[in-house]
């Protein structure tokens, strides 16, 4: 049985995360807004230094500057001024995206900022007395006083006392959390408020390295790394500008001989044409908007690497309670024996669970009232009643009077009893046991022991069971789809969880599980090269969210559980660890569909280009102009006009991610390559074609 | 029966001996390198020159073995040209200039066979027997040597051991070139090719001129071109010579003996993998792309315009009257799409569009189906790019046969499709800016211009055909042309085996629902798409500006 401790109210189903089976994970938000208050800061990162760190952008850059020098040289060439500016407004797109993505994290970094005010600690010292010290003047270890009022000036474990703490300046959850000594609920986050008693805290980070202090940095990106697959996209996209650049230098010299020398302005807009430009310029907003993704599900990634690693994870581990079941079993049945009236059961255990506080109790006296009828009793009605509350050493609880003793409690608790005052446990009552404990319910036995009739007897039995929460089937389902396993922990003993497990649809289920059968398991799950996701709260968890690839820590849980962990979910709902595997393949999916997407574009640019430039010298190739463009400078202006509006265009795109479904791989693959792959090929003829419509409009253009 | 009907029933007639003969061939070639037993004239190979067969070896190791029993052939074959007026069967020629032996030596030992020489009128029967003919059995399998170390780098696990590459060449000559080698030789002697070791007679011919007529080992020469990918003729007229490829049957056992082995590869990788299907998913990909090319180049050619060609029913100047249209042109995408580059016909005859089919097919690198060997390996790092990109589509880390596609695989397969790219677009954009490119060429115009980048192409990707008629043997073409087949054959070798070996050393990846399947239709098509479109896209402007320019005039 439980010892309830008073949690705060689950926040209830988020508008995005909760969403129900199947369902795709929504984009993120975009405001076009954005776009003009990131502009300075686009401008900023024009600084080579910066711009080294994404090559592709950084060859557009160094042809912007020969594009510019070379119009600078020839002032009178409108034709090097426009493409010099299309060149420049190419680089600065690329920068705004960026700006754009970091610009939505640097406004909630502000808001974790005000709660992060320079706060005055209490500091208790050996003696005993109290000292006031700055907040950042704290060390690890340091004990420290709070009241109600105070804000808690640093991260740190309860270590005396119990109280209410306003979080909402971290988790944006305004009901109070109880925190208190002892146990997996005596974890403090700093800039957070004491609403109510004393807890003396003893400080287990030091200033400037606190919760609070990552959070900011990490919704800032300041210490974004690029993760593995970013890295290796880099490198496929750094080839491929060499393979460009190659084609454009080396082309000069074939056109000398077809005695069609190019300008360097028209070859410099070949070349920034070809290269992987879009994804070039989208790839570090997608990665940083994924992480920001997060965020706004109110989950904190400690490095991007996580985030990435959550779209390859194929075992999720899920405790049963809280994520697959409600916390608490639940009456759901009374089993009167023969001869037994059905209404007497239900008094008798109702009567005898009014001194049962825990949840259990509290449903069988809810069962009693709404499914058989009794009206509502309350303690206080009854007088002259003595109550025995519930204990976890008697394992029952009950109530006397009027020379009847009632008591309700587990199977060996109540039969010892029985046994005790004369009676026996029938048959049937034994056979009813064993029934629900093999459907994986937890029998309760209800006795009644009347002194004037001697023994005790065995009125029936209450069937207790885990209620699996609503819609995980079908989630799991999904799961299994995209090809993850899920596997239930649990504390149960097998036969129990083999029940829920095949009532909550998971595929598998881990029985009676220590901290160590669940470390066996995750390194069990890695050595066949699967990468394991899992969530827990209690320090003893954080082994193996440690061990795992993705160990989501709840926020109501320990310090040590939210340092093992690689994310901590601020609303601490377990289930939302599907929504994390959803925002990592989502992240991936995104950078391989704009890198499709990008590489297609490149076949109409030839189709516009190449005809421009050759055209004269060899008239055959005009067979090639198949978009019909109006001339040769129409058509280099239409196309590296197209490279430079497809990427804002496509800002939206990377930063809300492209919708996600759990499906197979198969039908995944399918549906992004005729999206993005076919899209790519084609939207570009159209395009191309219409600026350079717009474009011919212009006198001495077309 | 109609011409045309005659060119689908030979291409029919091809792909099905192709598709009954892969599956066995490809199994037997798969219990050939896995087997545990060494023959008895494979133990006296390795105790000559003291290699333990049994010795597992790390990619460096592999590659060690690769770089030095190349160098040591390369040097064997330099001596065997420039030494050739002191040894025995010279026939009286003289040495061989050095930068004609480099390039010669270059160019048989990088499976190329790229030959700025006259067969006929400059190499003795010791240097065509011990030096070129040997080459043609090693080089191809060394090639295929290095394709196997890769297919056990996704074979195996955790090991990073990728198998011993002595033993991997000893029984690529014995148990797989040797056998079918000696059973073609006596076919096409049979059909009329010639096998003797005669200095040649003078004949007169009707008009009566003098001709002089050499004889040699051509037949048992002429298997091996073909088996190995080789392409180096005995005669300068390769394969369109009559003693070298009599009638039409010997030219359809021609085609056939090239594919063989480049198609049933596939086979032997699914084997070997363990998963028959990954094979075929390789193969069929492959075909495709062979398959387009070959109707391609034969209906431009049944379509050239012009009086005499409408009147000979299709372009028949620089083709053989006895392979005919259909014949040649099924030849000339067989021999570009293998690197084999022997020739039955005069590809610079080609129509321009034909003539851009044929750089293209060996612009896309040669891995449809490619050398022997090397094919494979080509393929098999396209479909690793292909997966990167597909697996990045369906929202996981990409993976293929169970192994991570990372930051440092993408690495190497980045660094080895740069490779040949380079070596043609910098040799070719040299040698146009340069005068000797203008020098060597026969024609004026695109078409002057196809004929130094087909040579670039055809070197750098091992090929070894030209555009009849490119003045190649100059000190600049063959010193600059033997460096692209050398560096275009062991630069790739390189980072191939350095992927073999960091893929064996990684764990297996569960297959589950969520992972990209790459033995399905779908994965074959995005394969065929990669290979087309980033070959396209690197080889579009110099493409247009030579065959298209010219094809598109007309």
């Amino acid at each position: 049985m439980t010892t309830s401790t008073p949690v705060r109210p689950k926040a209830g189903p988020r508008e995005r995360g909760g969403a129900g089976a199947g369902a795709k994970v929504a984009p993120g938000r975009f405001d076009p807004r954005l776009l003009a208050v990131s502009l300075p800061e686009a401008f900023r990162k024009l600084d080579p230094r910066v711009m080294i760190a994404s090559p592709v952008m950084f060859v557009v850059e160094i042809g912007s500057v020969l594009t510019t020098v070379l119009a600078v040289a020839d002032p009178g060439d409108w034709f090097g001024w426009t493409i010099a500016a299309w060149l420049w407004l190419t680089v600065l797109f690329a920068n705004l995206a960026e700006a754009v993505a970091e610009g939505r994290g640097r406004a909630q970094a502000d808001s974790l900022r005000r709660a992060r005010t320079d706060s005055v600690a209490r500091r208790l010292g050996d003696d005993g007395r109290e000292e006031r010290v700055a907040g950042t003047a704290l060390r690890v270890g340091d004990r420290v006083v709070c009241e109600a009022g105070d804000v808690i000036p640093g991260d740190g474990d309860v270590v005396e006392g119990v109280a209410s703490v306003d979080e909402s300046a971290i988790t944006g959850e305004s009901a109070p959390v109880i925190r208190e000594s002892g146990g997996d609920r005596s974890a403090v986050t700093g800039g957070t408020r004491v609403l109510s008693d004393r807890i003396v805290v003893r400080i287990t980070t030091r200033p400037g390295e606190t919760f609070l202090d990552r959070m900011i940095s990490l919704v800032e990106g300041a210490s974004r790394q690029k993760t593995p697959n970013e890295i290796a996209l880099n490198i496929l996209l750094a080839s491929l500008t060499i393979v460009f650049l190659l084609a454009v230098v080396t082309l000069q010299p074939f056109a000398v001989y077809a005695g069609a020398e190019q300008s360097a302005v028209v070859l410099t807009a070949l070349l920034v044409c070809l290269i992987p430009t879009t994804i070039g310029a989208l790839l570090s907003a997608i990665g940083i908007a994924g992480m920001d993704r997060l965020v706004q599900r109110n989950v904190l990634a400690t490095s991007g690497r996580a985030v990435e690693a959550a779209g390859d994870v194929s075992t999720l581990l899920l405790d049963k309670t809280g994520t697959i079941t409600h916390g608490n079993r639940q009456a759901a049945a009374f089993l009167p024996l023969p001869g037994v009236g059905i209404e007497e059961l239900a008094e008798a255990a109702r009567l005898s669970s009014l001194a049962d506080e825990t949840p259990e109790g509290r449903s069988i006296a809810a069962l009693a009232t709404t499914r058989y009828g009794l009206h509502p009793l309350d303690r206080a009605e009854l007088r002259d009643a003595d109550w025995v509350p519930f204990t976890a050493q008697t394992r029952m609880s009950g109530v006397d009077t009027g020379g009847r003793r009632i008591r309700k409690g587990a199977a060996s608790a109540i039969g010892r009893w029985v046994t005790a005052h004369g009676g026996r446990v029938p048959e049937a009552a034994a056979a009813g046991v064993e029934e629900i404990s093999a459907e994986g319910g937890t029998p309760l036995l209800v006795a009644v022991h009347d002194e004037a009739a001697g023994a005790a007897r065995v009125l029936g039995v209450v069937h207790l069971k885990d209620v699996v929460k609503d819609g995980l089937r079908e989630r799991f389902e999904a799961l299994r789809a995209m090809g993850i396993r899920t596997v239930m922990i649990t504390g149960d003993n097998a036969r129990t969880a083999k029940a829920i497990a095949a009532e909550a649809g998971v595929d598998d289920y881990l029985a009676e599980a220590t901290p160590e059968d669940k470390m066996a398991l995750i390194k069990r799950e890695q050595a066949g090269g699967r990468l394991v996701a899992m969530t827990g709260d209690g320090t003893n968890d954080a082994p193996a969210l440690a061990q795992a690839d993705v160990g989501v820590a709840m926020n109501t849980g320990t310090s040590a559980a939210k340092e093992a962990g690689n994310m901590v979910d601020l609303d601490s709902d377990p289930t939302k660890l599907i929504d994390i595997v959803q925002i990592g393949k989502q992240l991936l999916i995104t950078r391989g569909a704009l890198t499709t997407f990008s590489i297609a574009n490149d076949i109409a640019k030839y189709f516009a280009i190449i005809p421009a430039m050759f055209a004269a010298a060899y008239p055959g190739l005009d067979h090639l102009n198949i978009m019909g463009l109006s001339s040769p400078e129409s058509a280099i202006l239409s196309a590296v006009i197209f490279n430079a509006l497809i990427i804002v265009a496509l800002v939206p795109l990377a930063l809300r991610g492209v919708a996600y479904r759990p499906l197979g791989a198969d039908s995944l693959l399918r549906r992004n390559l005729g999206r993005y792959g076919l899209g790519g090929l084609v939207a570009p003829f159209l395009g191309i074609k219409l600026i350079d419509l717009l474009l011919s409009l212009i006198p001495g253009i077309g | 029966m109609s011409p045309v009907f005659l060119d689908v029933l030979q291409i029919s007639a091809l792909v099905v001996a192709l598709v009954l003969v892969h599956r066995p061939f490809g199994d037997y070639m798969a219990a050939v390198y896995t087997s545990k037993k060494h023959l008895r004239a494979e133990r006296w190979i390795y105790r000559a020159i003291g290699a333990d067969p049994d010795a597992e070896m790390r990619w460096t190791a592999y590659l060690r073995g690769v770089l030095a029993f190349s160098v040591a052939g390369m040097l064997l074959l330099y001596l065997l040209q420039r030494l050739q007026d002191h040894l025995p069967l010279s026939l009286g020629f003289a040495p061989i200039p050095a930068d004609q032996a480099f390039n010669t030596a270059a160019s048989f030992v990088a499976n190329t066979n790229w030959q700025s020489y006259s067969g006929e009128s400059a190499m003795g029967h010791l240097v065509q027997m011990a030096g070129l003919a040997v080459q043609n059995f090693v080089s191809a399998a060394v090639g295929m040597a290095v394709a196997i170390a890769l297919v056990r780098g996704f074979a195996r696990f955790r090991s990073g051991q990728l198998g011993n590459f002595w033993s991997d060449l000893v029984r690529g000559v014995v148990r797989i070139l040797l056998p079918i080698a000696t059973v073609f030789a006596l076919v096409l002697v049979a059909r009329g090719a010639i096998q003797n070791l005669s200095g040649g007679e003078t004949v007169h011919t009707l008009g009566g001129a003098a001709q002089r007529l050499t004889g040699g080992p051509v037949a048992s020469q002429e298997v091996i071109k073909e088996l190995g990918t080789n392409g180096g003729g005995f005669y300068n007229a390769n394969s369109a010579h009559p003693f070298e490829n009599p009638d039409g049957i010997t030219n359809y056992l021609e085609m056939f003996l090239i594919l063989v082995i480049p198609f049933s590869l596939p086979r032997t990788f699914g084997r070997m993998v363990g998963s028959v299907r990954q094979g075929y998913a390789i193969v069929a990909a492959m075909a495709v792309i062979c398959l387009a090319g070959i109707v391609a180049v034969t209906v431009i050619e049944h379509q050239a315009p012009g009086a005499a060609s409408q009147l000979a029913g299709g372009g028949m100047e620089g083709k053989e009257q006895r392979f005919g249209i259909g014949g040649s042109s099924m030849f000339s995408v067989v021999t570009t799409m293998t690197s084999t580059g022997a020739v039955n016909s005069f590809h610079d005859s080609f129509q321009g569009l034909s003539g851009g089919v044929l750089i293209f097919g060996m612009a896309l690198g040669e891995i449809a189906p490619g050398g022997v060997g090397s094919g494979l390996y080509g393929m098999l790092i396209m479909a690793v790019i292909a997966v990167f990109v597909a697996g990045l589509m369906v929202g996981r880390t990409p993976e293929y046969l169970g192994k991570k596609i990372g930051a440092r695989e993408i690495k190497l397969a980045s660094c080895y499709i740069l490779i040949t790219p380079a070596l043609v677009l910098i040799g070719t954009a040299v040698a146009m800016a340069l005068p000797d490119g203008e020098e060597a060429m026969t024609n004026i115009g695109p078409h002057g211009f196809s004929e130094v980048l087909y040579a670039y192409t055809s070197a750098a990707n091992n090929n070894g055909s030209a555009f009849a008629g490119f003045g190649a043997n100059t000190t600049y073409f063959n010193t600059t042309l033997g460096l692209a087949m050398l560096l275009g054959r062991f630069l790739p070798m390189v980072f191939v085996l350095a992927l073999a070996g960091s893929l064996a050393r990684q764990r297996r990846v569960p297959v589950t629902a969520g992972t990209l399947r790459t033995h399905r239709p779908l994965f074959s098509g995005l394969l065929v798409a990669c290979v087309v479109i980033v070959a396209g896209l690197t080889f579009f402007p110099a493409l247009s500006l030579g065959p298209l320019a010219e094809g598109l005039s007309v």
